[in-house]
């Protein structure tokens, strides 16, 4: 309930005479104020800086230490305010949530400071609201990549007790740690450079018999070519066998994108071992020597600023593909309609539209190679906006993905949109369970109230003053207005799980011969026996009762949240409460002083039904065909 | 075409427009075609200066303290109270009725209060001018926690009866037992049926309408409350709130 409407309780409350002529059952007692108050200012001095506002105002929230007696704890007797050595400035916001039922958080404010304010006075930043939240988490996470690169700088501090595998991979990943990493760093690179070179310097004629005509290098030293290409192979697979027995997690790391760029580079060459006889596959082992020239990429173990480049273009792959989409719709378009306008003059190049597609992209990146060109005027005038607004198209998804490189490159990369989806996560479930809570409280605290009314009938004090927590005489105001409409309408409140429980069972009313078991939600504590067996108690039809007929399910008294499964009938409130039907042997009043969760468990007419989890149940006697399982946690 | 009230009117004079001319759709849209883009590029200055004008009306001020004393009967402080939770809530210093139903609804999370609350609303708004200012809210609780239980009955009576004809029939009744069913929401125990409400009417009828004529009016309502022992208990249960 939020704070505001706090205030309004008393108009809701007195609303509901409107329901009191309708209502047939009688209405539950009010709760009484036992010391009720006149609403007093109070002062709160604040480092100097004296507040003052209601006492009320403090009470709407009264899981922070503002609104609960830990602030009695500041209290200061001579000058009769509660004083706190805090911040003036963040108390602010802090005390304007209370009034407004918003937090806002002030940009002026360093994000750690306002955190252990908040921290301090027990709220929650997730409550920040909308207008504030993305700034909050902006600076939030740029705090914590700061904080991480601090204890990255920290971590090469050599540890003792490696092992010779996390040595080695740690070599790997750090080649200034040690000496032999960077060596090795430095002989792989060269090695990557040498391969590089070799394949691109392959290609280039060298000199030829005055007879013939050139021949490329490769074919004239194929053998010098051979070795060359042997050695550097050998050197890549060793390194990657080497990585892959140091990597932590194998598995993950075959499916890093490095691995696979060292797999795809040293592949090609081992086919090429395999299949040199067969001469129709030469043809794609002519191709597959097109893959060795990935093994540049290696090169990005060696650079930071290729990583960075890699993950920028990952992480505007959203903006990369509006350019890719709106490019393609463009081109279709201009495409299409140059196609046309083009028709009509002979030998036009515009053979189809396929083919007007090369002309629309070279004339839309501006490169006009002019190996097409349109000559009918219309096809120019065409043309001429095709090139207009190729510029447009193309200009408007660049300055995005320029910033993009520019933040990750002074960041330093992290995974930050990971994280950050997961916080989002995180902080949308929170706002969900306090959202619900003001329900489930509600539901929460009915549980509660019978059990304390049930240990009443049981005379055990003092599980009862254990479980009856102080709730807020707000609070209990608000169960009374919701168990009032309760009363008026002759149903309950239930939570979704057991609605949606007693639901299907309202669809198997037919079917008397099953009745799916099931089990209590958690956090239910109550003692389903004593209070109604008192009212109406049938007596267990025991394995006599022949399968066929009505099932022994034992509607289980307990009004909320424990299972309550129908009989064939679903009646009213009044009527269809049947006693639990317990184990014959076990007294009653044994499940009430054992003050847990009990559930009655409905049994099938069927062998041994599992009870579901987590149940210590006493099994009944095998015999037993209808058995009522009670367990009790 | 921003605001609503634009569009509001738009469409009623359009309803007309096709009532007195019994046009065909497809012409009807055509001819609105036009006007539209005609009152999109000339937006009429008139309207804009009488939302203002709107605006600077709604903030309204209650009487003085001294008045509301004397009209209710309620302490100088608990006016103050109560105004202070009122202008926190409503800066302007009215009610609207969607306003309204969001606060009534914040204290029924698990079903639908807005159907509710529109009975509610009319129920306070008792000059029907679509808002309730500080008095009309501060005059309805004062009948329902400090009235007699004859201007209590009075006043559940006037919320029933929802045209506000001096009968409630069965269709008004029926009305407000759906929006109360309505505010427990889907999970419940038992399964709400689709009869239940109807029932539930029924039994209420049954109860108050002792000339069986299919109305209550509101003689037979309070004879008939004031002989049920649960009703006059429940009325005294408000009280001592505030």
């Amino acid at each position: 309930m939020a704070a505001g409407v706090a205030a309004w309780l008393p108009f809701a409350r007195a609303a509901a005479i409107g329901w009191m002529p309708v209502a047939n059952l009688p209405m539950p007692v009010a709760p009484t104020e036992k010391n009720k108050r006149q609403d007093e200012l109070i002062i709160l001095n604040v480092s100097g800086r004296r507040f003052q506002t209601w006492r009320n105002t403090l009470d709407r929230y009264p899981d922070t230490l503002l609104g609960s007696s830990e602030k009695e704890f500041f209290y200061n007797e001579e000058t009769k305010e509660y004083f706190f050595d805090r911040d003036p400035d963040v108390f602010r916001s802090v005390l304007n949530f209370y009034r407004t039922g918003k937090l806002h958080y002030p940009r002026y404010e360093c994000i750690s400071s306002y955190d252990e304010e908040l921290a301090f006075f027990g709220i929650v930043p997730e409550i920040i609201g909308d207008c504030c939240y993305e700034e909050y988490k902006d600076r939030k996470r740029e705090n914590a990549e700061r904080l991480m690169d601090d204890q990255e700088d920290n971590k090469d501090a050599k540890l003792p007790n490696m092992t010779f595998r996390e040595t080695m991979w740690r070599a790997f990943e750090n080649p200034h740690t040690s000496t032999m990493a960077l060596v090795f760093y430095y002989v792989t690179g060269f090695f990557i450079a040498v391969s590089v070179i070799t394949n691109v310097v392959e290609t280039v004629p060298c000199g030829s018999a005055p007879n013939q005509k050139e021949v490329p290098c490769g074919e004239r030293y194929t053998v010098a070519f051979f070795c060359m290409d042997t050695a550097c192979v050998m050197i890549f697979t060793v390194e990657y066998l080497m990585r892959l027995f140091a990597a932590p997690s194998r598995y993950r790391f075959m499916r890093s994108v490095m691995s696979i760029i060292d797999v795809v580079a040293i592949l090609p060459y081992y086919i090429g071992l395999v299949m040199t006889d067969n001469e129709d596959v030469s043809g794609a082992f002519v191709t597959l020597r097109v893959f060795r020239v990935f093994r540049i990429f290696k090169f990005s173990r060696h650079s930071q600023g290729l990583r960075i480049l890699g993950y920028t273009l990952k992480s505007c792959a959203s903006e990369l593909g509006f350019l890719l989409f709106s490019l393609t719709m463009a081109i279709i378009i201009f495409a299409t309609v140059m196609f046309y306008a083009e028709k009509g003059s002979s030998s036009s190049k515009f053979t189809s539209i396929p083919a007007s597609f090369w002309y629309t992209i070279v004339t839309m990146t501006t490169l006009g190679y002019g190996d097409m060109v349109p000559k009918t005027i219309a096809g120019k005038i065409f043309g001429s906006i095709c090139s207009l607004s190729g510029v447009l198209v193309i200009a408007l998804p660049v300055p995005v993905i320029v910033s993009n490189f520019s933040r990750i490159y002074h960041q330093n990369q992290r995974a930050d949109k990971r994280r950050a989806q997961k916080v989002q996560k995180a902080r949308l479930a929170r706002i969900r369970i306090s959202k619900t809570g003001s329900s489930s409280a509600f539901l929460h605290s009915k549980r509660n109230g019978l059990f304390n009314e049930a240990l009443e009938l049981t005379n055990s004090t003092e599980d009862e003053q254990r479980l009856s927590k102080s709730t807020s005489l707000l609070e209990s105001q608000h169960h009374h207005l919701l168990h009032c409409l309760e009363k008026t309408t002759n149903h309950e409140f239930v939570d979704e799980q057991y609605y949606q429980q007693s639901y299907l069972e309202a669809g198997l009313q037919n079917y008397p011969s099953r009745s799916p078991s099931l089990s209590s939600q958690d956090g239910v504590t109550g003692t389903c026996c004593t209070r109604r067996s008192k009212k109406h108690h049938t007596p267990l039809p025991n394995a006599s009762a022949p399968a066929h007929m009505q099932p022994l399910t034992h509607t289980h008294t307990h009004p909320q949240g424990l299972q309550e499964l129908s009989t064939i009938h679903i009646q009213p409130l009044s009527t269809s409460r049947s006693s639990l039907n317990m184990r014959v042997d076990e007294p009653a009043p044994l499940n009430c002083q054992s003050s847990q969760i009990t559930t009655a468990i409905i049994s099938i007419p069927t062998p041994p039904v599992t009870t579901p989890e987590g149940d210590a149940h006493l099994p009944a006697g095998p015999t037993h065909q209808n058995v009522v399982k009670v367990s009790a946690l | 075409m921003c605001t609503p009230t634009k569009r509001a009117q738009w469409r009623e004079d359009l309803q007309h427009f096709r009532k007195d001319h019994g046009i065909s759709k497809k012409v009807l849209l055509n001819c609105c075609l036009v006007r539209r883009i005609i009152t999109w590029a000339s937006p009429s200055p008139k309207d804009s200066v009488e939302d203002e004008l709107e605006l600077s009306a709604v903030r309204h001020r209650p009487e003085g303290l001294e008045q509301l004393e004397a009209q209710t009967r309620f302490s100088r402080k608990e006016l103050q109270i109560l105004y202070r939770g009122f202008k926190n809530e409503c800066p302007s210093g009215v009610v609207n009725e969607e306003t309204f139903k969001d606060i009534y609804s914040q204290f029924f999370p698990q079903g639908d209060a807005s159907t509710y609350a529109h009975f509610l609303f009319n129920a306070f708004d008792t000059d029907h001018n679509g808002s309730v200012s500080f008095e009309d809210f501060v005059m309805g609780l004062s009948i329902l926690l400090r009235g007699t239980v004859q201007e209590k009955l009075n006043w559940a009576f006037n919320l029933y009866d929802i045209n506000k004809d001096g009968y409630i029939t069965k269709e008004e009744m029926l009305d407000i037992m759906k929006a109360i069913y309505d505010m427990m929401g889907k999970c419940t125990y038992p399964v709400l049926k689709e009869e239940t409400p109807r029932q539930h009417v029924e039994v209420f009828f049954q109860k108050m309408d002792k000339n069986k004529d299919g109305v209550v009016t509101i003689d037979e309502f309070i004879d008939c409350c004031q002989n049920d022992e649960n009703i006059m208990r429940s009325m005294h249960l408000f009280e001592n709130v505030l």
